[in-house]
């Protein structure tokens, strides 16, 4: 089975791609800065504001072409899994300060990303996320090639969401069986290896 | 052929998938009213034994007990006695270890001695001391899905193996309790004060509790005369709400339908719900088995005996389920007496018999996912080939 990369998308704090200009630093000017009004993003946590607008910046060109969104995977992949919102959740419930916040519990789980693109896109497809300590082109199109082979799927949004330790880098591709009439990169190890180097050091330059 | 190759359970009822199921035949229930210092409530779950847990460990692997958390001596502990039981090398490079949890070692961010390896907080850390502890040097795969996890980790584990590079799959489901979770539960409003009752009219919410379960999936061409199979499996996702299910069970009337399509309704023994109690959970797969046509299939749920025990769930509850289907019987839902007149299911308050094949897994959770499984019971008289 063919796959190729007909988009792609990436967020570091210094860089995104496509390139956006934006009025500070963060996520919620990148927000501001892409033009869409989903008011639910200022109740996410980090991690899922950040694979939101990485899912938002690789489709907003494609949106009206995913018409059969059925059969549409949503498949992360991270290292951190929530600890950034876990830690914030743990404040909650020291002794001094005993208050759980239920809004916040519910973001202790790394799945919620998936379920927020898939929310706003009405991806009814697999969702899924698994944890790796770092980001494995070689796993990544391993597991998006056997998740669309064994639900005869067409169309997969995958790739790489971590946020920890203050910072954050999202990398995410829109997967499909026909490639689109601008570009034909396979969906491959070497050439999404190749996709995050370049990026990377896109974000190093600046 | 993939087939299912052996299995363990240590919970509250016992160290062995055998004392498992013996003791849910027998109507018994690991869960119990306990009181931590540290948590405001008092509340009802099942605990695994650390005592018996740590002596058990201690009697296997003396030189390694102090580096592991308790997490990681359950997890191992359950790998080994999966793999000595089914007489399985699973440090051998041709097999894959696959974990599913939800949490890890999260109660290491509330202990005041802070000098624990960070790394022990990372899930994929997690799965590589499990792994390393057997001498597979293989890079494991760590899945974290909330409820539905160890349902997607066997559907992956399949995946792996049809896919060639490895012949066996070792599938560790784990959660164990802290404050971190417990606080959590409670700040949703979804703990029962009681001991819960799927399904029940009177339901009032889940408990909590604690497992370590491992199934070793593995491609073999002699299998044994009597073996089970993970015939389908599906993933869907509600697209709805992030922690309410859908209120027209989308996704998991579409898992079931997925999973089915080959096979005959009446051919299936039972379904093994999710069925964790809480008003919504449960009203939700009533629509969704009703929907699929399966309502007058019987359905059980194993929350009575364990509680809902988060990433080792799905692993655990198919591993009794698979026992019971080999054992020609439907278990009983534990504490259940009377169900909702507006859905209703085919719900057994005894243990019944059944020669029927198939068995059906389901669950959901937050984040709208849904899984569903069809594991099938293949009896063979050897002759044939």
């Amino acid at each position: 089975m063919e796959l190729y990369i007909n988009q792609y998308s990436y967020i570091s704090p210094k860089h995104t791609h496509p390139t956006v200009t934006t009025a500070g630093e963060g996520l919620t000017p990148l927000y501001r800065a892409i033009g869409i009004d989903y008011p639910k993003f200022f109740k996410m946590d980090n991690l899922a504001k950040l694979g939101f607008l990485a899912a938002e910046l690789l489709l907003q060109q494609n949106k009206r072409n995913l018409n059969t969104r059925k059969d549409i995977a949503t498949i992360c992949f991270n290292r951190s899994s929530s600890l950034d919102t876990d830690r914030l959740y743990q404040t909650t419930i020291n002794p001094e300060n005993n208050y759980p916040s239920p809004s916040l519990f519910v973001y202790t789980l790394p799945n919620i990303l998936t379920a927020e693109i898939a929310i706003r896109n009405k991806f009814t497809g697999e969702t899924s996320t698994y944890i790796t300590p770092s980001l494995n082109p070689e796993t990544i199109v391993r597991t998006v090639r056997q998740t669309l082979n064994n639900t005869n799927g067409n169309t997969a949004i995958t790739g790489w969401t971590e946020y920890a330790d203050d910072t954050h880098e999202a990398f995410m591709m829109l997967i499909n069986k026909q490639h689109n009439s601008n570009t034909t990169t396979p969906f491959t190890p070497e050439q999404v290896n190749k996709l995050i180097i370049h990026l990377r050091k896109q974000t190093n330059n600046k | 052929m993939i087939i299912w190759a052996g299995d363990n359970i240590i919970s509250a009822l016992g160290l062995t998938s055998e004392a498992n199921y013996k003791a849910v035949k027998a109507g018994t229930s690991g869960i119990a009213l306990h009181n931590a210092t540290s948590i405001a409530e008092p509340f009802q779950a099942s605990l695994i034994n650390r005592e018996q847990l740590d002596d058990t460990f201690n009697q296997h692997f003396h030189s390694h007990t102090n580096t592991y958390t308790t997490l990681e001596k359950a997890a191992i502990l359950s790998a080994h006695t999966a793999a000595t039981t089914a007489n399985i090398d699973i440090s051998s490079p041709d097999a894959l270890f696959i974990l599913s949890t939800t949490k890890g070692n999260i109660h290491l961010l509330d202990t005041p001695d802070q000098t624990y390896d960070p790394r022990k907080l990372h899930l994929w850390h997690t799965a590589q001391l499990i792994a390393k502890h057997f001498n597979n040097t293989n890079e494991p795969i760590t899945i974290s899905n909330a409820c539905i996890s160890g349902l997607c980790a066997q559907i992956t584990a399949i995946r792996e193996l049809s896919d060639g590079r490895y012949t066996t799959a070792v599938v560790i489901g784990i959660d164990l309790l802290s404050r971190f979770i417990i606080s959590g539960f409670q700040s949703l409003k979804a703990l029962s004060p009681k001991p819960c009752q799927p399904f029940d009219d009177n339901r009032s919410g889940l408990n909590l509790g604690e497992a370590a379960a491992t199934i070793i999936y593995r491609k073999t061409t002699q299998p044994p005369n009597t073996h089970i199979t993970l015939v389908n499996g599906s993933i869907t996702n509600d697209a709805n709400h992030i922690s309410g299910p859908s209120r027209t069970a989308e996704g998991s009337y579409a898992a079931l339908t997925n999973i089915l399509q080959q096979t005959n309704h009446n051919n299936i023994a039972f379904i093994n719900a999710h069925g964790t109690a809480t008003p919504y959970n449960d009203r939700m797969e009533a629509i969704a088995i009703t929907r699929a046509k399966l309502n007058n299939t019987p359905v059980n749920s194993l929350k009575g005996n364990f509680g809902h025990t988060l990433g080792a769930a799905g692993i655990l509850e198919s591993i009794i389920s698979t026992h019971a289907l080999t054992d020609n019987t439907i278990l009983p839902t534990h504490n259940f007496t009377r169900g909702e007149n507006e859905y209703p299911l085919n719900i057994p308050t005894k243990t019944q018999h059944s020669t029927e094949p198939y068995c059906i897994k389901m669950m959901s959770g937050f984040g709208g996912c849904n899984a569903a499984l069809l594991f099938k019971k293949n009896t063979h008289n050897g002759t044939i080939h």
